[in-house]
């Protein structure tokens, strides 16, 4: 039964409801392959017993024909998802051996859905980074390689969600996106990902970094399976105040596979300076499949994205300064002794915290101090604005837009790592979705020319989640992607 | 350079984050090269703009005012170190500790 | 209040923070119960610990207290308002920051209207009344090396009520206070209690020279917990900075403790750091939008506030101002008042006999109008029995005390202890008749011209009539009898 982990999870629902093999299988199908790909360093912590104890609940259910839309489906959890009993970090040392007394909604949600978990996901440390290197858990390998056979990163933050995608070892995962955390990762490893309208999940139980931002998502192997888990984790949550009360729709009901007539935006400003010929390449050629489908490109201006970075290196910072001021051991989490209190805050947040997550600490703490607050911190909120406007305006032209999903395929571990800037530019793409609140969503659509996974990425009205998955669908069947790392 | 080491010190400070007398110079060079950066944002005119906090358009949602949480002390505790609790059989809630503060 | 200096004559300018705790049954932000005491961290949410991804919900029935209070200081009620973090580290602060309103607060601009002594009243501004958080507790005697921390305080509503700096006096600040404390008390929104810390004052003193216009520095006085102890605090400091600006000093800006025991203030230690706050619009919460439908409908519901009752009871119970001012002090007083006012021909009457009788009787025992063991019912029957004449004011202050010792009625004691005044011209005309036949050496002395002898005489009819005897009509006897 070696198959039951290359199965989809429209797959696995069949399969499972037509009794062609059980929950309890699929579950120890995936708990090895777990095992075998520990090289990897995708989870934090496994919770085999926990997989396996679900799967046998869901064999119960479907047993008396009461499958839920995600019976015994195993996934992987984010680090920064607070899962009941289940000790959960973000990734940071600060947090090592807290474990919540509490359930996130989102992964609440999944369960109460059906679906397993196979531990928790490698991340960057409190989702900063684009590629899993600030995990104090050590760097997540992308199960791709490039021809010259070095380790490559998944990208980043949700670094081992993706990996574990794309090396079959769960089915799906969860992600969270707050400048490009799910789509980056998952164009970077050749699978799926969407992160959502702000408001359409709770954030209640998800570690928090940039509050305004931040947005939880499924990542999976196709679109279809994006579907079907983004309907399960979203939903309006009362201890949430920043949901929204719409209902979730059938999103695998809307993947019609019909585009015709749709108006796609292209904006101008995303071709910028430096992009890679295979980048432009397969834009363009995203561009064909659409048309041939029947949908029609439309030239827009996104004015402002050039500013969407540096109001993001603002924004998120100056929130995750004050989100992470919890985080000083008296508790919970790590407590490194001093002789004053201060000393003990200022001696556990040097040592807990890591070298990625101290510098936004500190840029953030400074953009919003006494005197540099307009300058910085008040400045980008307009220029947020503006962004936001720049898509409002677009939206008069078109109903989705396409472009790349990042500037360039996966890189070694290793590389860019001095260079805090030129690594932040991988969400030059990703991150004026994130500061508008928009759905985005990465479908896998081609293959560079070191034979590594490359993204598109579609953008959506609030809320219209549907057109995403409807033209992520066409573009996927047209991408016909079906390269496996390592293959 | 943007930040002297100073300033690095203060938000340091500031922060609660330990950063040594002689990383501080590393530490300015660091953050200044991200400022600099940002400051590009300078040379849009932004004069008539709104400042944007949310991107949601829904109001405030209010809850009713009525006790649904709390009553779990040792929960609350559960993670903490060296907390003290009020009785070792019973859980009748117990105390956070920290260094001693002088007011 | 005018400091005489050594160089001239000195203004003291004072502004007041309260601290007013929501009368709530839950938090602000979270379902954890508001109440006081509890077992330590008991009444703690995950919410209010700051725990990993938990998020702040508001407290709708918080936020109509505030819209009450501000409505209840004459403000205006912002329809929209927007809560900030406001950054700074400190053990019993879990999340290190407290959510609070910094530019944009629920309610701005309202006024309180000072009852002073003489019936002098004097308007103080309300610059702002904005929601908050409350921090944890901090103890710091349990242990030799260690501080303990008790969150149940942690995340409770409180209403920072700032006013303008234009009180100029300790007993105006007092007067201040207690009309804040009174109003907050009417609405239901605060009980006052400033000993428990419900409501709790922060006072900015600074000095200038009489006819100076510019303010002088200030410092901030925090941890004063009675009104007396604000006003004492205010005092010291205001001495103390003139001291100081006389010897040729400055005054630095900073914030000091007010120290009970030894009657000074002085320099907070553990705020040595500059602060900086780094506020910014909290990004868990949206703008809090208040429906114009809902405050007019709270305006609506509103009770009577002390300063229209005080001008109620002035015209319709043609009290003084300073009478009514008393009574209206505390809602419980107004309404004890005007059960046993209603509906009498000399309200006035019944004012006296509350503020003089019943409230010093209270006074006495230490206890409020809310415990009093006269009810109002009772006084109002025992003035019942002094306008029907059935005793005299002076019988009533010994059944009065009576009263106050049992708690029974009137009509009873009067009843039990034969009390009932002699209304009877037969009996005083007997009473009359048997002094004067007694004392026939007075009588003479009277009727040569000593009419001083006049009280003499009443007095000892009505020791013969053991005080029974209706003063009036024993008065208008005697005459006409010793007139001869």
């Amino acid at each position: 039964m070696a198959e039951l982990v290359d199965l989809t999870i429209a797959q696995l629902r069949d399969g499972l409801s037509q009794r062609k093999f059980s929950a309890t299988e699929v579950a120890r199908a995936y708990v090895a392959a777990v095992e075998k790909n520990r090289h990897l360093n995708a989870f934090v912590v496994e919770t085999p017993e926990l997989a396996l104890s679900q799967a046998a609940d869901s064999d119960a259910r479907l047993a008396k024909g009461q499958a839920r839309a995600l019976e015994g489906v195993p996934l992987g959890i984010k680090d920064l998802f607070c899962t009941k009993g289940v000790q959960t970090t973000a990734a940071s040392r600060i947090l090592e051996g807290f474990k919540p007394p509490y359930e996130s909604t989102v992964t609440q949600n999944l369960f109460d859905a059906g679906a397993s978990m196979l531990g928790k996901l490698n991340m960057d440390e409190f989702a900063m980074g684009s590629a899993n290197i600030t995990s104090h858990f050590g760097p997540v390998k992308n199960p791709w390689k490039r021809k010259d056979g070095k380790d490559l990163v998944p990208g980043g933050s949700s670094g081992g969600s993706a990996a574990a995608v794309a090396a079959h070892i769960v089915a799906g995962a969860t992600g969270t996106d707050t400048g490009g955390s799910i789509r980056q990762p998952a164009s970077f490893t050749g699978i799926a990902g969407i992160k959502p309208t702000y408001g359409r999940c709770s954030r209640w139980g998800i570690v928090a970094f940039a509050s305004s931002l931040d947005q939880a998502g499924p990542m999976a192997r196709d679109v279809r399976d994006c579907a079907i888990l983004l309907r399960a984790m979203a939903g309006h949550d009362p201890k949430d105040s920043t949901s929204v009360p719409t209902p979730v729709p059938d999103y695998e009901a809307a993947m019609t596979g019909n585009v015709k007539g749709l108006r796609f935006g292209i904006p101008k400003e995303y071709r910028v300076d430096g992009m890679p010929a295979e980048i432009e390449k397969l834009w363009q050629q995203g561009i064909d499949w659409l048309k041939a489908a029947g949908a029609e490109p439309v030239e827009i201006s996104l004015p402002h994205t050039k500013y969407a970075l540096p109001t993001y290196y603002i924004i998120a910072p100056a929130e995750a300064s004050s989100n992470l001021a919890r985080y000083d051991g008296v508790r919970y989490g790590l407590r490194v002794p001093g002789n004053s209190l201060d000393e003990m805050y200022e001696n556990t947040r040097a040592e807990g915290f890591g070298a990625e997550v101290r510098r936004r600490i500190l840029i953030g703490t400074y953009v919003l101090s006494a005197g540099y607050y307009d300058a910085y911190y008040l400045k980008a909120q307009k220029v947020r604005s503006l962004i936001f406007r720049d898509f409002q305006e677009a939206w008069k032209k078109c109903d989705v837009i396409l472009t790349p999903t990042a500037p360039s395929a996966a890189f070694g571990i290793g590389e860019n790592a001095d260079d805090p800037i030129a690594m932040y530019l991988n969400d030059v793409f990703t991150v004026p979705v994130n500061l508008a609140g928009l759905p985005g969503l990465s479908v896998p659509a081609g293959l560079s020319g070191e034979g590594l996974p490359l993204g598109l990425q579609l953008i959506a009205k609030p809320f219209d989640e549907g057109a995403l998955f409807r033209v992520g669908g066409v573009l996927e069947k047209a991408a016909n992607f079906t390269a496996r790392p390592g293959a | 350079m943007s930040l002297d080491q100073a300033t690095v010190a203060r938000i340091a400070q500031l922060a609660r984050i330990r950063v040594a007398a002689d990383d501080r110079a590393r530490m300015a060079q660091e953050l200044s090269t991200i400022l600099d950066w940002v400051e590009q944002l300078k040379s849009l005119d932004t004069s008539s703009v709104e400042p944007m906090t949310s991107t949601v358009e829904v109001v405030l949602p209010q809850r009713a005012d009525e006790v649904t949480d709390g009553g779990y002390a040792e929960k609350v505790l559960l993670n903490a170190t060296d907390p003290v609790r009020v009785s070792t059989t019973e859980d009748l809630g117990g105390f956070f500790t920290v260094p001693k503060v002088v007011e | 209040m005018i400091l005489e200096g050594k160089t001239g004559k000195w203004e003291i300018v004072v502004g007041l923070e309260v601290h007013a705790q929501v009368v709530s049954k839950a938090k602000l932000f979270s379902g954890a119960s508001a109440t006081y005491g509890g077992n330590p961290n008991a009444q703690v949410s995950f919410v209010d610990a700051a725990f990993p991804g938990m998020l702040p919900v508001i407290n709708g029935f918080v936020v109509e207290q505030a819209i009450k209070t501000g409505l209840g200081i004459e403000a205006t009620v912002n329809e929209v308002s927007v809560f900030d973090r406001k950054n700074y580290f400190y053990a019993d602060l879990p999340q290190g920051y407290q959510i609070s309103q910094y530019t944009r607060p629920i309610v701005s601009g309202g006024k309180l209207v000072l009852d002073m002594p003489g019936g002098a009243t004097k308007t103080v501004g309300v610059t702002r009344l904005h929601l908050e958080q409350d921090a944890g507790k901090s103890m710091h005697d349990q242990s030799p090396s260690k501080s303990y921390i008790d969150l149940n305080r942690s995340g409770v509503a409180l209403m920072e009520i700032v006013s303008e700096p234009d009180i100029r006096s300790p007993e105006e600040a007092g007067a201040y206070l207690k009309k804040l404390r009174a109003i907050l008390r009417y609405l239901g929104t605060c009980d006052g209690n400033m000993e428990e810390g419900s409501m709790r004052c922060d006072a900015n003193v600074s000095v200038r020279k009489v006819g100076d216009t510019k303010f002088g520095t200030r410092n901030e006085i925090k941890n004063v917990n009675s009104i007396r102890f604000v006003m004492q605090a205010i005092e010291y400091e205001a001495t103390r900075q003139v001291e100081v600006l006389e010897d040729g000093g400055t005054i630095v800006q900073e914030t000091r403790l007010w120290d009970t025991a030894r009657g000074v203030t002085r320099p907070m230690r553990s705020k040595e750091h500059a602060h900086d706050y780094r506020y910014f619009p909290d990004p868990d919460l949206l703008p809090l939008v208040l429906d114009p439908k809902a405050i007019a409908r709270i305006k609506g519901e509103m009770p009577e506030l002390p300063d229209a009752k005080k001008v109620r009871f002035v015209e319709q119970y043609k009290l003084t101002p300073y009478d009514a001012g008393v009574l209206v002090a505390e809602q419980e007083q107004a309404d004890f008042f005007e059960t046993v006012a209603k509906g009498r021909k000399d309200p006035k009457l019944a004012a006296n006999w509350v503020i003089v009788e019943l409230f010093g009787a209270l006074n006495k025992k230490g206890v409020g109008v809310a415990n009093s063991p006269v009810s109002a019912a009772n006084l109002a029957g025992l003035l019942d029995l002094i306008e029907n004449d059935t005793i005299s004011g002076r019988i009533a202050k010994d059944v009065f005390q009576i009263m106050v010792e049992t708690g029974g009625d009137a009509a009873s004691i009067v009843k039990e202890k034969g009390l009932t005044q002699v209304t009877d011209t037969g009996a005083i005309d007997a009473a009359i008749a048997k002094v004067m036949a007694e004392n026939e050496a007075k009588v003479a002395e009277y009727r040569a011209g000593k009419v001083t002898l006049f009280g003499w005489f009443v007095g000892q009819v009505m020791k013969s009539t053991g005080g029974k005897a209706n003063p009036a009509k024993v008065n208008e006897i005697l005459k006409a009898k010793l007139a001869g």
